[in-house]
């Protein structure tokens, strides 16, 4: 039970980190351009056909990600400075209307250049699994997940608090008006700030592709996880969409797994079976309306 | 020149309801009898975006699980169909009982919050639908559930018929339509609108701000769930990609494309929409592409929906 629990928490962790990737420009847009981006997501399918097409055609699954990463911060700064930045002034229906249009374009888009699919295989060397414990192997690629999303995730905390460009972005989302008043560029910033949110984009697009599906619509149900992570976590805040991304991965996997042995153990079969996947998926909303019910403003607010 | 105005409008809208009447025998004159049931796609629709118009423009209440309820009513009526229970009217009332009773837990929870939490918890709500819709596996779980006949309403009215269906749907908004009409005059509705425009001076006013506010909530959700136990009737299916967010979305691109808190927004956003589709992808398959590049023209130039615009090009200045 204790080495299925670590594995579940590995899995948590994994899942968590990805989901940290995408909610960390997200909740920086949110946050400090006050903006409902709902094509966030299309940047992870882009990120994740890029990577599949280039790792495609040159066999290199590194080369997969830098391309991809490359050039979704480049697509990414390409949408801000054309069409996004005259949106930040706009009410929220007006994003809503306006990226809901980018998903329909970006969607489509997509299925003209590439497909509706694109293969795309863990490489060969991190195929099997790795012994961590007695009894508990864990597949390599997995580990080279998590590892890979702790390292941006401590990049991304030094970027944060360490650098001036940090700073600014820090006082962007704490009070827009008085960084401005300031003499921050917050325009040019924010190009550069959206640009980095799509290269983390990218590379959990291209990271999850394996193990997902990198497909069309794919962008369209992490969206909203990444939505509900950084509403639990503060909108604006960095910190708490890391820790929002953790508690819905860790919510999500055992919601999948422990809540469903639970419903087994205790439920009639049939209605175990028709109840636990429902249960699961529900657990991260429910998650979500208790801390929204406790803490309004989510865990860590970022406005001062 | 008020009164010419209202005389005007009340011109517009009996014009607009004895084309919409004659437009099925139109269509079959011209051999295009086939568009009956587009059109009737557009009614459904119609109601549905009229009733997020309510809560959305009216009430101010963002709600971005609105489908939730339309595919609550499908469900509703569908599995009422698929157990041989064919009574028009307990479908209605069950559809009705069913819909305002979600909405009123979930907006009981959800206007406890404000601004973007309000718009994420209300999406929120309406995944855990969705994912509780693909789990029922009884009735068809992820699949969706496939009904062969349709509700009774009164002998001689057979909803499998495009024609009648068309009429049946028309019906529902015209009353939807007068309904939201009626409402914007009366004192509660004057109340929603200034609790949307400062909740605080509403308050202080006397008015019960939380419970008029949900109110709204529940019959805009009945409203839609009506619409969604229609478009059972009218597909032969339910699945639950009825319920799923980007269903939420495209109601809500329906009403900001129309006009928010505008009678017609919703009818307006649904036909161009639907339409839209379904004229782009006689052409090409890549019909959603076009679609959204006429959304983004719409923001960008048509700042308060096609209804703001039309006023404006129709000189009214409004």
């Amino acid at each position: 039970m204790s080495v299925l629990a670590l594995e579940q928490a590995l899995n948590g962790l994994q899942f968590g980190l990805m989901l940290f990737l995408l909610a960390a420009g997200l909740t920086l847009v949110f946050g400090v351009m006050d903006m409902i981006n709902l094509a966030h997501g299309s940047l992870y399918m882009v990120g994740a056909f890029l990577g599949a097409w280039i790792a495609g055609l040159t066999g290199s699954f590194t080369a997969g990600i830098v391309g991809a990463v490359l050039g979704t911060a480049a697509f990414g700064m390409a949408l801000e400075s054309s069409l996004l930045r005259s949106l930040y002034a706009r009410d929220h229906l007006s994003q809503v209307l306006a990226t809901f249009a980018l998903i329909l374009i970006i969607n489509d888009g997509t299925r003209m250049v590439f497909g509706n699919d694109l293969p795309l295989s863990a490489p060969a060397a991190l195929d099997g699994p790795v012994v961590l414990l007695p009894g508990l192997s864990y597949p390599a690629y997995r580990l080279v997940i998590i590892g890979a999303g702790l390292a941006l995730a401590l990049l991304l905390w030094l970027l944060v608090t360490k650098t001036r460009m940090g700073a600014l972005v820090r006082a962007g989302a704490s009070n827009r008006e008085m960084a401005t008043a300031m003499g921050v560029d917050i325009k040019r910033l924010f190009t550069v700030v959206f640009g980095i949110g799509a290269g983390l984009c990218a590379v959990a697009g291209v990271l999850m592709g394996p193990l997902l599906a990198v497909q069309v619509g794919m962008g369209e149900n992490i969206l909203i996880l990444a939505f509900v992570v950084i509403v639990i976590g503060g909108i604006g805040s960095i910190r708490g969409a890391l820790v929002g991304a953790l508690l819905v991965g860790v919510v999500d996997t055992f919601g999948r797994t422990v809540l469903q042995a639970l419903f087994r153990e205790f439920l009639p079969p049939q209605m175990a079976s028709a109840a636990g996947p429902a249960v699961a998926s529900v657990a991260i909303y429910v998650f979500m309306a208790v801390v929204l019910a406790v803490r309004p403003q989510g865990l860590f607010p970022a406005r001062g | 020149m008020r009164s010419f105005a209202k005389h005007l409008a009340l011109g517009a809208t009996l014009a607009t309801l004895v084309a919409a009447l004659l437009l099925p025998p139109v269509l079959h004159s011209f051999g295009a009898g086939y568009y009956v049931s587009t059109a009737g796609r557009v009614l459904v629709f119609a109601i549905a975006a009229t009733s997020l118009n309510l809560v959305l423009g009216y009430g101010g209440m963002v709600s971005f699980g609105h489908a939730a309820f339309f595919g609550l009513g499908a469900y509703a009526t569908g599995v009422l169909v698929s157990e041989g229970v064919l009574n028009g009217g307990v479908h209605l009332v069950a559809t009705v009982a069913l819909t305002a009773l979600a909405a009123l837990v979930i907006g009981a929870i959800s206007l406890r919050t404000r601004g973007v939490y309000f718009i994420m918890i209300t999406l929120a709500f309406g995944q855990m639908l969705f994912y509780l819709a693909n789990s029922i596996k009884g009735y068809g779980g992820d699949e969706g559930l496939n009904i062969r006949a349709r509700s009774l309403l009164v002998p001689g009215i057979d909803l499998k018929d495009a024609n009648h269906f068309y009429y049946v749907a028309l019906a529902v908004l015209a009353a939807t339509l007068f309904g939201l009409h009626a409402f914007v005059r009366s004192r509660f509705g004057r109340a929603v609108v200034a609790i949307r425009d400062d909740e605080l001076r509403a308050e202080a006013l006397g008015f019960a701000t939380y419970r008029m506010r949900l109110a709204v909530f529940v019959a805009a959700g009945a409203i839609a769930g009506i619409a969604g136990a229609l478009s059972v009737n009218q597909q032969g299916y339910v699945s639950p990609n009825l319920l799923h967010w980007t269903q939420s979305g495209t109601l809500m691109v329906m009403v900001i494309l129309g006009g928010v808190a505008s009678l017609w927004g919703g009818v307006l956003g649904a036909a161009v929409l639907v339409l839209l589709q379904e004229s782009l992808s006689a052409y090409t398959r890549h019909w959603e592409f076009w679609t959204g590049w006429v959304l983004l023209a719409v923001v960008l130039f048509a700042r308060r929906g096609l209804a703001g615009w039309l006023a404006r090009a129709g000189g009214s200045g409004r």
